[in-house]
């Protein structure tokens, strides 16, 4: 049987699969080219991306915690320029869809990226990150009231003329209200979860795992937040929904899609298993043969 | 170099230093090549294959040999990790990601040159030795622990090199830190060095002041060793850089130590 796994997510973003891979968690995909091709991935999405250079935070930046991982790398990036002049001419020949993620401490920084990008016809989509825990100043900030998202998802929708990803953050009280709130101003779909706060403590040492004591929480201890979250918003909004959050394999990825999510990204679970993107889009095919699914679409949002 | 990721076999395992290190001999599983081009400094990313363990542990090379199929790890229990990694049987299976960050610098032939091991930091040390004394080096070795029976691999290092020892409780060799050993004190073409911070960062200041060139092979925490997650990122005079990628050995010069 013919099946038909690519997705439509509006104002030009197509994918050939639903899966995608995470910001922060597969630098610019070219890391990964020794294990996997990534033409085969629905799409890519880079490392967080600001109008100037970021050193990110000190040292120690990441402790393992059960199933999972705190992390504060703290946007270390070299600029939206740098991107542009070194970066992007390297990865544009992955056949699959690149998206940069955009951070900045207030509207307009984040407008600015996205205007310096918006030339470039390789980058398929913006993902806007209103959610960094890892920021002092702006990046959850956004991603935590109604009217901080829609100020940033306005000046990035009228600087950028294809599709406008907002990505959303888990440490809030209701998280639908967020969505419809960046819904209302113009973005194509809404991506989550970002990294739930957390923190963890050596008590060996009496001292804080991450130089910042807390930090963002992924992996598969997440998950179920993470899914009950995409479930919550893909009920609310009209907009595509695009899930995340400890996803390892094919399985994971369909319990978002079920939930409701019509693309997914798979972060930390490529630190573990460097080939499990490609891995996890075999699974779903699989998954779609044993159950006489023809089309990827009849497992949306069916609970 | 192409990084793949191997289920390699465990052919042999001893327990060193009672119980508290592994010497792991290991072939690829399906019985073919090892990697080509693996060299002194680089590491392995290894699945430890536990449960409450979910990102690999990285690992260094200890000895690599083509000749016979063999590649050798020497771990130490530090903690849930490494702890299963020490305790596999042989027969058993070890996934890894490697070869993995980059290499020592070789000086030209007939240089003289001191490899310093502390701890567990002696294990890079030995193939350095190796492909130094293939390449017309002779590799004078300072290792350095706390007890006699802390000192690992001596015969290995013995075979392939003139070996100092340090002790602290003085129960082999001279008492002390590494850098209490009189060969510290003189001028070499390169000082390599591989142990505990603190022990590092005093070998880089008598380098400094004995005047010789120094490399040394950081051990920052790591989650992807990919240079993804930049997790791993030590403070240099080019700003942060993640060891997994740029390192794990890098010039003293590099660093902001002082
Ligand atoms: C490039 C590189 C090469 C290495 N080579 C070797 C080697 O050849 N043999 C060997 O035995 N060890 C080596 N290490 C250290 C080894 O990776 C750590 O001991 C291991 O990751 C600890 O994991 P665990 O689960 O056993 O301990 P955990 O339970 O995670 O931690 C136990 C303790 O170890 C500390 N720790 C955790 N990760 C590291 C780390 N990466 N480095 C130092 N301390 C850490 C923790 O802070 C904690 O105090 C190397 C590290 C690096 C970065
Ligand atoms: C090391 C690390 C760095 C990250 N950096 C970013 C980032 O720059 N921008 C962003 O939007 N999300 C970032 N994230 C969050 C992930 O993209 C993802 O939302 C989160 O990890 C949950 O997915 P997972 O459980 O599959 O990893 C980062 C996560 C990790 C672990
Ligand atoms: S461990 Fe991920 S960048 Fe080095």
């Amino acid at each position: 049987m013919e099946l038909n796994l690519s997705v439509d997510l509006g104002r030009g973003l197509k994918l050939k699969n639903p899966v995608m891979t995470a910001s922060g968690t597969f630098g610019y995909g070219e890391e990964f080219a020794d294990f996997i091709n990534l033409d085969k991935l629905g799409g890519y999405i880079v490392k967080g991306t600001t109008l100037n250079p970021r050193e990110g935070n000190d040292y120690p930046r990441m402790a393992e915690t059960p199933s999972g991982m705190l992390n504060a790398v703290g946007l270390q990036n070299k600029g939206v320029d740098y991107f542009i002049r070194e970066i992007y001419p390297r990865i544009q020949r992955f056949d699959s869809a690149m998206v940069v993620n955009v951070s900045g401490a207030s509207p307009d920084d984040y407008a600015e990226v996205c205007r310096r990008l918006a030339p470039l016809d390789g980058v398929a989509a913006v993902e806007v990150n209103i959610s960094c825990p890892n920021v002092k100043q702006g990046g959850m900030a956004f991603g935590t009231t109604c009217e901080g998202a829609a100020a940033v998802t306005r000046a990035v929708r009228a600087a950028f003329p294809r599709h406008v990803i907002v990505k959303l953050s888990p440490n809030v009280t209701s998280v639908t209200d967020i969505a419809l709130a960046a819904e209302a101003e113009g973005a194509d779909s809404v991506s989550l979860i970002n990294t739930l706060m957390g923190m963890a403590i050596d008590v060996e040492r009496r001292r804080p795992c991450l130089s910042t004591i807390t930090g963002g929480l992924s992996g598969p201890a997440v998950r179920p937040v993470a899914v009950r979250m995409v479930w919550q918003v893909a009920k609310a909004v009209k907009i595509p929904v695009i899930g995340l959050g400890g996803i390892t394999c094919g399985r994971d990825a369909l319990e978002f899609i079920m939930a409701g999510a019509t693309a997914i990204e798979i972060g930390t679970a490529n630190f573990i298993d460097p080939a499990v993107t490609v891995k996890a889009v075999e699974e779903i095919t699989d998954y779609c043969h044993r159950h006489g699914i023809s089309d990827i679409a009849e497992l949306r949002g069916i609970i | 170099m192409k990084k793949q990721i191997i289920d390699f076999r465990i052919i042999d395992r001893k327990m060193l230093a009672g119980d508290r290190y592994a010497l792991l001999k290991l072939v690829v599983a399906d019985g073919s090549q090892l990697p080509e081009g693996i060299r002194a400094g680089q590491f392995a990313q290894v699945d430890a294959g536990c449960k409450g363990v979910m990102l690999r542990r990285p690992i260094s090379i200890n000895k690599i040999d083509y000749a016979t199929g063999e590649l050798w790890l020497l771990v130490r229990d530090a903690g849930r990790g490494t702890h299963a990694i020490t305790r596999l049987s042989e027969g058993d299976m070890l996934n890894m990601v490697l070869p993995l960050g980059n290499t020592f610098s070789y000086p030209a032939a007939g240089s003289k040159v001191l490899l310093v091991g502390g701890g567990v930091g002696v294990a890079p040390m030995l193939q350095l030795g190796i492909e130094l004394k293939a390449m017309g080096t002779d590799p004078v070795f300072l290792l350095g622990a706390r007890s006699q029976t802390d000192l690992l691999e001596l015969d290995e290092f013995s075979r392939t090199g003139k070996v100092h020892v340090t002790t602290e409780d003085g129960s082999m060799g001279v008492r002390g830190f590494v850098t209490d050993h009189p060969a510290m004190n003189e001028r070499y073409d390169m000082v390599y060095c591989c142990g505990p911070a603190p022990m590092m960062k005093s070998v880089a200041r008598s380098a400094r002041k004995s005047g010789s060139a120094c490399e040394v092979s950081l051990e920052n925490m790591m989650a992807c060793g990919l240079g993804a997650c930049l997790c791993c990122v030590e403070k240099t005079v080019k700003g942060n850089v993640c060891v997994c990628t740029e390192g794990p050995v890098f010039n003293i010069d590099q660093l902001t130590w002082n």
